[in-house]
C-alpha cells in the first residue's frame, strides 16, 4: 500500500500552552433538530419548542449532547488532521445552547506525553462557550503521531492504551 | 423494567446488565448526516482513498458509538417506550427518585466502529452514593458504564455516565426538567 497522505499534526510540535484554532458557529432550530435527529434522538425537547417551553421550561429546543459530541470531536480533528485518534472526551453539562446563539469552541493544551507503548498524546480543554457562559466543558485526549511514519489508527491490543 | 432498592444494590455493582445487540448495522448514510450536522470535513469520512489509507477502510467517528443503540422510534410489535440506558431508571424508579441529572460523561474509544459492524451493548453499575443534599434536592450519585464490543468480541468504547436522582421538596412531576440545561445528557 502507497500511503499518499502524511500527518499533518505530530506530537512533538505541540507544547502545553498551544491554543486551538477559534470555532463560532450561529445555531438555528436547523441545527439543533439535525443534530439530534444525526443522533437517533427523538425526544421532543430537540425538536418540538412547545414541549421544550412549556413541559421543559426553557426558552427553546436545545442542542442535544451526543451532538455536541460531534461538535467536540469535529474541533479537535480539525487542528489535528486526519491522523489524530479520539482517545477519551469527558464532558460537563453547565446549561444549554439554543436557536440563535452563537456558540464559541475554545481549545487549550493542557499535558502531552508519550505512554509505555511509544503512542503520542495530548490532552486538551476545551469550552463551548455562548458570549460569557460556558454551556459545555470537555476534556479530551487524543493521540498524535510521533514521527511521519507514526500512525496512531494501526494500534491495537496493548499498543492502544486510552 | 424493574427498580433497583437498596438493598439490591450491592450485589448489582459490578454486574453486566442489559446485554443487547444493535438493530441495525452500523451504517455509513448515517455518518454522513451526523459529519454534515457538524460541518466535519475530516477526510476519513468523506475519502475512501484517505480512509483507506489511514484507517484501512471507512470508520464511524468514534464520538457517534452510542448512537448505534439508540433505539428506533417506533417498531413493530414494541408494547412500551424503549429506553437507552435502563439502570438509570431503573435507578430512578427502585429509589423514589423522580428526578434526574446527568452531571459528568465520559467516554473512551478502542477498536474504531465501521460500517457494517452490529454491536454488541451491556451496561454496568459501578457505584451509588450514600444520600446527598445538592442544591436540586436529596438523592443519591451514582456511576453507569456501558461498554460496546463489535460482532468479533472487540472492545470499541466504554461509556461512563454520572447521575444524579434525587426528590424536589413538594414536587411529584416526574418529567419536568428542573433547569434547562442539565437533562439534555443521554438517558434522563
Amino acid at each position: 500500500m502507497t500511503t499518499t497522505t502524511t500527518p499533518t499534526r505530530l506530537h512533538g510540535d505541540v507544547n502545553v500552552g498551544d491554543t486551538l484554532p477559534e470555532l463560532a458557529y450561529p445555531v438555528t432550530a436547523t441545527t439543533v433538530v439535525l443534530g439530534a435527529l444525526a443522533a437517533r434522538d427523538w425526544r421532543p425537547m430537540h425538536h418540538d419548542k412547545d414541549f421544550a417551553v412549556n413541559r421543559n421550561g426553557t426558552q427553546d429546543i436545545f442542542l442535544n449532547t451526543p451532538n455536541q459530541a460531534a461538535w467536540f470531536e469535529r474541533f479537535v480533528t480539525d487542528w489535528t488532521g486526519p491522523y489524530g485518534r479520539l482517545q477519551r472526551m469527558t464532558f460537563r453539562m453547565l446549561g444549554s445552547v439554543f436557536p440563535g446563539d452563537t456558540m464559541v469552541f475554545r481549545g487549550e493544551v493542557i499535558d502531552t506525553g508519550v505512554d509505555p507503548a511509544g503512542c503520542g498524546w495530548v490532552a486538551i480543554d476545551i469550552s463551548l462557550s455562548v458570549g460569557d457562559d460556558a454551556k459545555t466543558t470537555c476534556r479530551a485526549r487524543v493521540a498524535l503521531s510521533v514521527s511521519s511514519q507514526d500512525n496512531p489508527w494501526k494500534r491495537k491490543g496493548d499498543q492502544w492504551q486510552p | 423494567m424493574s427498580g433497583i432498592g437498596v438493598t439490591d444494590i450491592e450485589g448489582l455493582i459490578g454486574v453486566e446488565q442489559y446485554v443487547e445487540v444493535g438493530a441495525f448495522p452500523v451504517e455509513q448514510g448515517y455518518v454522513w448526516t451526523t459529519c454534515s450536522s457538524v460541518e466535519n470535513g475530516n477526510p476519513l469520512f468523506w475519502d475512501d482513498q484517505v480512509a483507506k489509507e489511514v484507517t484501512g477502510g471507512p470508520i464511524a467517528p468514534p464520538s457517534m458509538v452510542s448512537v448505534w443503540f439508540r433505539p428506533h422510534h417506533w417498531a413493530p410489535g414494541r408494547t412500551r417506550v424503549a429506553l437507552p440506558l435502563q439502570i438509570h431508571f431503573d435507578l430512578k424508579e427502585g429509589l423514589g427518585l423522580p428526578e434526574a441529572v446527568m452531571s459528568d460523561n465520559t467516554m473512551i474509544f478502542h477498536e474504531p466502529v465501521r460500517p457494517g459492524d452490529i454491536l454488541r451493548t451491556s451496561q454496568i453499575l459501578r457505584s451509588v452514593s450514600a444520600e446527598k443534599t445538592t442544591r436540586l434536592g436529596n438523592g443519591r450519585f451514582w456511576v453507569i458504564d456501558v461498554e460496546y464490543q463489535n460482532q468479533r468480541g472487540e472492545l470499541v468504547a466504554v461509556e461512563s455516565y454520572t447521575g444524579f436522582g434525587y426528590s424536589r421538596a413538594g414536587s411529584d412531576a416526574a418529567d419536568v426538567a428542573p433547569t434547562a440545561g442539565q437533562k439534555t445528557g443521554a438517558g434522563q
